[in-house]
């Protein structure tokens, strides 16, 4: 006799994790539930006691506290509760209370193990405290992810051709000609079986080195003309990779060497063809204009790249990288059209860029911060008129490519944020050494510091410097960990409302200030305290996980986090372009589905633990908590 | 649907006290065994009392007339409600199935073609309901039905405590009616399953499966006692 409590069975299959279930274990499931009615107010798990039970909400509302008796979460129909305690101690962890009337659902702890050794879907799902779903959803978000798994040596796609170091420019171009190729390796001479790169020559540079410069000494040997000591990528990076490096440096080839030897090049049309409107692509258009006018035209190629990228599914570390790489290209493109203006600068200098921009994780959504770090024989009196043009050329080229003026005024055009590198240094000493409430603030921007143009290492030299002070003073991160405090996530929803940490509602959230915002401040603290120049939240993480600062988990929890928070703003920014709407950074929860605001919940929560952590780990005493 | 006028017995029952006469009197060895399996004492709290909600669908509303299509029972506490444990069984009736009822039951010609006659399910019905005090939403169609189909087959009927839970709903929600309501002919609040549910936000089902309806009324009695009684009301201020 087969007794079917279609109710049951239909209501599961509604819900994550249960969705994924197939229909007999749904049937299972159903024929072994117990039931049972809690009237508002009520207590449903009582801390301490022993959980035999995963909880299903079936109708109501259900409330569940953390042991302190401060609200954890609250939850509506199709959430689950009580399985951090069934994978653990089997005691309850958080205290559960019904809010409204309730009927809850029992599942017996054999079956929902029997459920977590049938299905993986299942048991990653309920898993630590579900992070792992997140992970799961980040996974399936982007097939993109064909860039990131797709290792450079798979876009070879011919043998290598070099030449010898001493081999005449004549001889040099003849091979490449017969070859038919735009580029040629040079190997140091005589090397033995051990053939080593040595640079790197392509058809621009015979035209611009060789034709242009009017060598007519062919016989010249190649290494004179030559790029010393190319960049090039490991074969088993990705080609993603790849594809930064050649934006970073606006290069079209690129050597792909595995144990020191050279396999080969991939060039930018390689890459091109696994990317859609390819954002290298775009910045080979803009280095190409001559006008600001010409550039701001491009702004809309860049929405196009944007949403293409989104569509194609690419993560969000790739499109932060890719639109960043357009942003350096615009500053770089309206740099050097200043200098072609202005003349050339009188000292050295370097355009510094700060915040999202320097962390690669920029959007459309975004103003300018900027700053200029001049060489220390900058004298104002002499120089600081052509500097003053220097950055009010491209701080207004810059707004008039959609990157807005900054509010806080932090543009190389303000007087504070244009100097020589003994007053920056002199800046983040005092910052790092003697914070306070208004520096803080600052910290917050400048701590994300790149250099784009000009002399980089004087950037490189203050990148340095906040990474090795910030680490020997708790003060500092203590500080700065006070201030990450400031923005907490929601505490997840209800129904289709954003729960508030008081258990207020609203009907928006703010997905930045209270979603990736927090998250990369928090980032940014652990990897000051790692001492790392690192300036990507994900680069940051891959440094933090390699010391002993937190648990493995922990770090992936928040990768996973950021990826899914940036995906979902990038998304939404997405969209509302499609849609003609000014793109910006609040999500209604009502237009998610049920399984995205879970996801959207374990991301704000693994949020929370991280701050919790945080507090924790940069007391004001400087050690942490034992 | 016809809804029970007659007022609440004064006398509280002490169905502990008449099932052991009954054990006596009854003839057939499956009811002696049902009736020695006991009730609990007229003062137990309804907390301890193992219930059994009972749910009969059938081919009408006259148990004269009409038969038993499907029965389902779900044993519960005030705490837990034990799916694992229900009984459900489609019975194939002596009478035809009319199509009204058909559509009204989801039960099919086709389901009924294997389904046993109620004789070879009674043995089974009557150990699941010994021992269990039942709990059901309009008492007259359980008993009603299930005493003719007893005196068919046994020659004897059957006789056992019942909790009404729309007999607790019109105590609650139709007892204090005033003359100024009665003046107006204000509506009165349904009893009827689903809409008492709702009164305590228990979600709607689909009605008329035995199963689901067993279920229902097991919800609801719960919720009914969380709201308007303590765990320890003696079951006598319940049954009947």
């Amino acid at each position: 006799m087969q007794i079917e409590l279609q109710e049951i069975r239909d209501h599961l299959h509604r819900f994550p994790p249960f969705d994924a279930l197939p229909l007999e274990s749904l049937e299972a499931i159903a024929r072994r539930i117990e039931v049972s009615y809690f009237k508002a107010g009520s207590d449903i798990l009582e801390a301490g006691a022993v959980v035999q039970h995963l909880h299903y909400v079936r109708s109501g509302a259900v409330e569940i506290y953390r042991r302190n008796g401060e609200l954890y979460n609250r939850l509506v129909e199709g959430d689950i509760f009580g399985q951090a305690g069934l994978l653990r101690s089997n005691k309850v962890r958080f205290p559960a209370k019904a809010l409204e009337d309730s009927l809850i659902y029992f599942i017996p702890a054999e079956l929902f193990a029997e459920l977590c050794a049938q299905h993986d879907t299942f048991a990653d799902f309920v898993e630590a405290e579900g992070h792992s779903r997140l992970k799961s959803a980040v996974e399936s978000q982007g097939r993109a992810s064909e860039l990131i798994q797709l290792k450079s040596r798979a876009l070879i796609s011919r043998s290598l051709v070099w030449v010898s170091a001493d081999t005449s420019v004549h001889e040099a171009a003849k091979v490449m000609t017969e070859q038919s190729v735009s580029c040629v390796v040079v190997m140091a001479p005589n090397d033995g079986s051990h053939a080593k790169m040595v640079g790197l020559v392509t058809d621009r540079d015979l035209r611009t080195r060789v034709v242009a410069a009017a060598r007519s000494d062919t016989a010249t040997a190649i290494s004179e003309i030559m790029t010393v000591d190319p960049a090039a990528i490991q074969a088993d990076d990705s080609v993603f990779e790849a594809m930064l490096v050649m934006l970073r440096r606006n290069i079209h080839h690129l050597p792909v060497v595995h144990k020191g030897r050279t396999l080969g090049l991939i060039n930018l049309s390689d890459i091109i063809r696994y990317e859609s409107q390819s954002s290298l692509y775009l910045v080979n258009r803009i280095s190409n204009q001559t006008s600001v006018e010409g550039l701001r035209v491009l702004l809309r190629d860049l929405r196009g790249t944007y949403i293409r990228m989104v569509r194609d599914g690419a993560t969000a570390h790739m499109i932060g990288s890719a639109i960043s790489g357009i942003g350096r290209a615009f500053t770089q493109r309206l740099l050097e059209l200043a200098e072609k203006k202005l003349g050339p600068p009188p000292v050295p200098y370097c355009f510094m860029v700060l915040g999202s921009m320097a962390r690669d994780e920029q959007l459309l959504v975004t103003d300018q911060d900027n700053a200029l770090v001049l060489d220390d024989s900058f004298d104002p009196a002499l120089h600081d008129g052509y500097f003053r043009s220097l950055a009010a050329f491209v701080s207004d080229g810059l707004a008039a490519c959609g990157y807005s003026y900054c509010k806080g005024a932090i543009m190389a055009t303000n007087d504070q944020w244009r100097q020589p590198l003994h007053v920056w240094r002199a800046y983040f000493e005092q910052w790092i050494e003697k914070p306070n409430p208004a520096t803080l603030l600052n910290s917050c921007i400048f701590f994300d510091l790149d250099g784009v143009y000009g002399q980089l290492e004087l950037v490189q030299t203050l990148k340095t410097l906040c990474a090795q002070k910030s680490s020997r003073h708790p003060a500092f991160l203590h500080a700065m960990a006070r201030i990450a405090l400031n923005r907490t996530p929601p505490l997840g929803f209800f129904r289709t409302f954003v729960v508030e940490t008081d258990g207020r509602q609203k009907r928006i959230i703010n997905l930045k200030g209270r979603g990736t915002a927090p998250l990369t401040d928090l980032i940014r603290i652990h990897a000051l305290a790692c001492a790392s120049t690192a300036q990507n939240s994900f680069d940051r993480l891959e440094v933090i996980s390699g010391t002993q600062l937190m648990q493995p988990e922990a770090v992936e929890h928040l990768r996973y986090a950021l990826e899914f928070l940036s995906m979902v703003r990038i998304r939404h920014q997405a969209e509302a372009m499609e849609q003609g709407e000014t793109p910006d950074n609040y999500i209604e929860p009502e237009r998610f589905s049920t399984s995205e605001r879970h996801n959207l919940k374990e991301a704000f929560q693994v949020l929370n633990n991280a701050q919790n952590f945080l507090r924790f780990r940069y007391p004001a005493k400087g050690r942490p908590n034992p | 649907m016809k809804h029970s006028s007659k007022p609440e017995p004064c006398a509280p029952l002490d169905w502990a006290a008449r099932f052991q006469v009954l054990a006596q009197e009854a003839r057939h060895p499956s009811l002696q065994k049902f009736y020695r399996a006991g009730t609990v004492a007229p003062q137990t709290p309804i907390e301890q009392v193992q219930l059994m909600a009972m749910d009969v669908e059938t081919t009408g509303l006259n148990p004269g007339a009409h038969s038993i299509v499907s029965i389902g029972l779900i044993p519960f506490t005030l705490k837990r409600i034990r799916c694992g444990q229900a009984f459900y069984w489609v019975i194939k009736p002596p009478s035809e199935l009319n199509e009204h009822s058909v559509t009204f039951h989801h039960i099919t010609h086709s389901d009924i073609l294997h389904a046993p006659p109620l004789s070879e399910v009674l043995d089974a019905l009557l150990e699941a309901m010994a021992g269990n005090v039942m709990v059901v939403h309009y008492r007259n169609i359980e008993r009603g039905f299930l005493d003719q189909a007893l005196r068919r087959q046994l020659g004897e009927g059957l006789q056992f405590p019942v909790i009404d839970t729309m007999q607790l709903e019109a105590r609650m929600h139709r007892g204090n009616r005033s003359w100024l309501d009665r003046l107006l002919r204000r509506a009165q609040p349904s009893i009827r399953l689903a809409d008492s549910r709702e009164r305590y936000h228990l979600p709607s089902y689909h009605a008329h499966h035995a199963l689901t309806d067993a279920l229902a009324a097991a919800e609801l009695f719960q919720a009914q006692i969380a709201h308007h009684y303590v765990p320890g009301t003696p079951i006598q201020a319940l049954w009947d």
